[in-house]
Order: structure tokens, then C-alpha cells, then sequence
């Protein structure tokens, strides 16, 4: 039953780190730009959570409503101001730029915050728990945390190809020239892509505030989470992305059953058997 | 046909220079179309036809005031800002959307939100093939559908000033000539064009005027019908 326990675990935890990889995936599908920072803005949504939590007196799930607007605020700024200028054909300046921009983050948040770990806490609802047949336990936070990612990537999966900005992110992603003849103004694209991005990883950031301690020197492992769960499930396939997210947290969680220290490396072991079996991943988008 | 009394200009290039970094691919190229006119632009490989469509698109960016549209010094600004006032282009190899069905590509044809009377209804009883395909992948079409798609696509953004660039470029000529019987449907109703072709006679005889450019310059301007073959095959080969 340990082994059922810890795959059922593995479950949920993949979809958070599905919501790590989400807005990577949206973000390099749209416009080609591998956002280094991505890690350290999961960070900063985190701090930026606890803020308004011990601000406001209010639940940390209940400060996404705050987070999620200004982390989407953020976004397009940062893509307009900065990230804009780094695109064009050479792939080294935006990431330099980010590069950059993660060490600013990390070294911002020491400022502020300090170095110690924090916690929020969402309350009782941390230890609520559903007992399923065989005397397995079922955590409501992370399984809320599962069913919101999923929901999530479904919110994106339309926004991409049933809304008419996913229109826009597809046609300026296929041919950034004709789309600005068809009056799509691709500065303004981009900043909308980055914006619903940081939304995502707002959204991610709190939910990791509350499953475990963070600190300021946490972003690059979310990054590498986020990293491999989108090579898993295959570039552009956001369902991909969710599988990839699970079957990482499926393998961290065996790994870390069969012995603790294994959590990780057992996590990088799978993305490593996959990468080597399947380059480009277990769902690659069919390209036309 | 130009044929009022002070001809009104919708589109005027005055002194191009157009530059590709440090390569000077047009030498002050001045041009006029007026409302309601089909201009043909003739010329080899490298003459700078496609320099001049994407210095009036605003794909390639130059001084204010050497691209005029209507009173509009247009020469400075990007590309979708120019798409909102009214100019659409038929690009050179159609470069349709593949992530996007054929309605979806018509759909963001009409982002821009200009009204009039070309709708998604028009452009498939223009071209009734492509409602039947609408659902499909822009990929899958053959060459001349493509072609069609790319057409009602520039229409569907209602420009006042509609360019076409090489648009018989890898087509059998049987598609060619499907093509060209339906541009009178396209540009009869008071749209003004520009044709970019290398097929030098079927431009002659859909325009009322004819510039042809060679290494960048003009080397002849005239009317469709008083320009004689000689003078054009002098123009085009510079011999």
C-alpha cells in the first residue's frame, strides 16, 4: 500500500509541477524566448504571496486574486521594457537576459526577505484529508492543487486554440511578419503571452509557498522541474506537459520510497530514460 | 482609369531609399497610385519589387514622409499600424498561417476590424472551394486553394489599398489563369491595387499603368496600353 500511496502522491505533486511547466511551454511555443527567470518568478510570486497574506490577514490560497494580476502586470512590462529587445534571430540574448534577470531576482528577494525559509500556512485545510478504500489517505490541499492545474492547462489548451488571442499567439508564433500585416501588433502579443504566463506561475508560486518551505535560492529547481516536464510530455503539447509533470512526480516519489535521498535523482533519471528513448518527448506536437 | 479631372493619389512614394543594413536595395524609386487604379510593377529577380512591397507594408521601415497614403505620411510606421489604415498584402509565396485553419486564417484577416462589405459569407461565394474546407489544416489545400486563402485573407481586413505580390509564383498556369479571372470580382469595387509580377503580359493586361524597376530604380513608367513591348523588354533586361 506504500507503493500505491506514494504513486498517488506522485500524481498530484506532477501537477504542480505541470503549472511550473505551463507558462515555460506557453512562453518558448509563442515566441522561441527559453525564460531562465522562470524559476525565480515562481519565487517571487511565492514572497510576493506571503506579503499579502501576512498584509491582509487573509488565506494564502485566497492571495492568488492579488498575485496573479500584478505577476500578470509584471509580465507584460518586463516583455514590452525588456525581453522585447532581446528577440530576433540570434537565441543567446534573450537568454543572457534572463539569465540576468534570474540572478537580479534571487539577489532582490535575499534583500528583502533574508535568506530564511518560509512557509505559508492555508489553515486547517492543509491537514484535511479523504480516506479512500485500503486505508489510503487522500490530502484535499494537494488533490485542490491537482484538479486546479488540470483545470488550468484545460483554461489554457482553449485559450491557445479557440480564443482569438490564442489566434493571434499562434498565427505571430508561424510568421512574425504576416501576422503584423494582418494589423497584430507582435510587441503587444508577446506581452500578453508573458503576461498569461506569469499568471500561471503566480498561481504556481503560491501553491508552493504552501506545500513546502521556499527561499530566495529555490527558482533554478523549479526551473529544471519545469524544464523536464515539458521535454517529457514533448514541446508545444500542453496535455503533454501535464503527463510529463506526473510521471515526474510519480518517479521523484518512488525514488524517494525506495530511499529518501533518491527523491530527486530519481526524477532526473526518468527525464533522463525518456529524453534518451523518445528526443522529442512522449506527446511532440504534430507539426504542419 | 485615372480619368477624373484631379486625380486623387491613395498611395505616393516619393524618393525611396530602402535599405537592408548596409545593402541599398532601392535608389530613389517614385511611385503614385490613384483611387480606384490597378498598377502593375514589372521586373527581374532582385529588382527590388518585394523591397517596395515591404517598404509600403511597413515591413522595412524608412523616412516618414517617402511612403504616403491618402494625406498619411506612412513611411515610419510599423507594419500593423499600417494594416489598420487600410492597406493589405497578398505576400510573395501566400505564407499562410499553418498552425491555423483555413477560416481561422481569413478570421485574423480581419483582425484589423476595418467594416465593409468583405466578410467570411463574401470571401466564400468568391471562392465557394474554400468553404468546404474551412475546418481544415491551411496545409492541406493544393497551391492555387492556398493562393485563394491568401486573396480573401488580405480582403478581409476591407483595404483601401490592396497589393499582390508575385501571386502567379509556383502555380500551374491553369490556377494562374482561375486566379486572374477573379480579381475584377476582387478589385472592381473602387479597391485600388498594385500587382507585383514577372509574367510580364498578363500585367499589362489587368493594369491601367505600369512601372517597371531595374537594381532598385524605375526604368519605365506609362500607361498599360501605350507602353510597347520594346520598350518594356529594354526597361526589364536594361539592354
Amino acid at each position: 500500500m506504500d507503493w500505491v500511496n506514494a504513486i498517488i502522491q506522485g500524481i498530484l505533486l506532477g501537477g504542480l509541477y505541470a503549472l511550473f511547466a505551463a507558462g515555460l511551454s506557453l512562453i518558448f511555443g509563442v515566441m522561441r524566448l527559453v525564460n531562465i527567470a522562470h524559476g525565480d518568478l515562481i519565487v517571487l510570486a511565492a514572497f510576493l504571496g506571503l506579503t499579502v497574506t501576512t498584509a491582509l490577514g487573509i488565506n494564502p490560497l485566497l492571495s492568488i486574486a492579488i498575485v496573479a494580476p500584478v505577476m500578470g502586470l509584471i509580465g507584460y512590462v518586463l516583455q514590452r521594457v525588456v525581453l522585447n529587445r532581446t528577440l530576433g534571430d540570434d537565441i543567446l540574448p534573450p537568454l543572457l537576459v534572463t539569465f540576468g534577470l534570474s540572478v537580479i531576482i534571487q539577489n532582490g528577494l535575499l534583500e528583502l526577505y533574508s535568506a530564511d525559509p518560509q512557509k505559508m500556512s492555508a489553515g486547517a485545510i492543509e491537514t484535511a484529508s479523504v480516506a479512500l478504500p485500503g486505508g489510503l489517505n487522500l490530502g484535499i490541499l494537494p488533490l485542490l492543487m491537482f484538479v486546479t492545474a488540470v483545470l488550468i492547462i484545460g483554461a489554457l489548451q482553449w485559450i491557445f486554440y479557440r480564443s482569438a488571442w490564442g489566434r493571434a499567439f499562434r498565427a505571430t508564433s508561424d510568421n512574425q511578419d504576416i501576422a503584423q500585416l494582418m494589423g497584430l501588433n507582435k510587441s503587444h502579443v508577446f506581452g500578453l503571452a508573458m503576461a498569461l504566463s506569469l499568471v500561471v506561475v503566480a498561481v504556481a508560486g503560491i501553491f508552493l509557498g504552501v506545500r513546502t518551505s521556499f527561499d530566495p535560492s529555490a527558482g533554478p529547481g523549479r526551473l529544471i522541474f519545469g524544464f523536464e516536464a515539458v521535454i517529457i510530455g514533448g514541446l508545444g503539447n500542453l496535455w503533454g506537459t501535464l503527463a510529463g509533470g506526473i510521471i515526474l512526480g510519480v518517479s521523484q516519489n518512488i525514488g524517494a520510497q525506495i530511499n529518501p535521498g533518491w527523491q530527486l535523482l530519481a526524477g532526473h533519471i526518468a527525464f533522463l530514460v525518456i529524453l534518451a528513448v523518445r528526443p522529442r518527448g512522449l506527446f511532440p506536437r504534430i507539426d504542419g | 482609369m485615372g480619368s477624373k479631372p484631379v486625380p486623387e493619389a491613395v498611395l505616393e512614394i516619393d524618393g525611396l531609399d530602402s535599405f537592408y543594413g548596409d545593402f541599398q536595395a532601392l535608389f530613389g524609386v517614385s511611385m503614385r497610385v490613384e483611387r480606384g487604379e490597378v498598377v502593375a510593377v514589372i521586373g527581374a529577380n532582385g529588382a527590388g519589387k518585394s523591397t517596395l512591397m515591404r517598404s509600403v507594408t511597413g515591413l522595412l521601415t524608412n523616412r516618414p514622409e517617402m511612403v504616403r497614403f491618402g494625406t498619411a505620411q506612412i513611411g515610419a510606421l510599423r507594419a500593423d499600424q499600417i494594416a489598420h489604415m487600410g492597406i493589405a498584402m497578398v505576400p510573395e509565396g501566400r505564407q499562410l498561417f499553418p498552425s491555423l485553419s483555413v477560416e481561422e486564417n481569413l478570421i485574423i484577416g480581419g483582425q484589423a476590424g476595418r467594416p465593409g462589405e468583405w466578410t467570411l459569407d463574401a470571401v466564400y461565394s468568391l471562392f465557394p472551394v474554400l468553404k468546404e474546407r474551412r475546418h481544415q489544416a491551411s496545409t492541406s489545400l493544393s497551391g492555387g486553394q492556398q493562393q485563394m486563402v491568401a486573396i480573401g485573407r488580405a480582403l478581409m481586413s476591407n483595404p483601401e489599398l490592396l497589393l499582390f505580390d508575385e501571386i502567379s509564383l509556383g502555380l500551374a498556369p491553369i490556377i494562374i489563369k482561375t486566379i486572374y479571372e477573379a480579381l475584377p470580382d476582387v478589385i472592381g469595387t473602387g479597391m485600388s491595387a498594385v500587382l507585383v509580377e514577372q509574367d510580364i503580359t498578363r500585367a499589362v493586361d489587368i493594369s491601367d499603368r505600369v512601372y517597371c524597376l531595374q537594381e532598385g530604380r524605375v526604368s519605365l513608367e506609362g500607361k498599360s496600353g501605350e507602353v510597347s513591348r520594346e520598350e518594356i523588354s529594354k526597361a526589364y533586361f536594361g539592354v
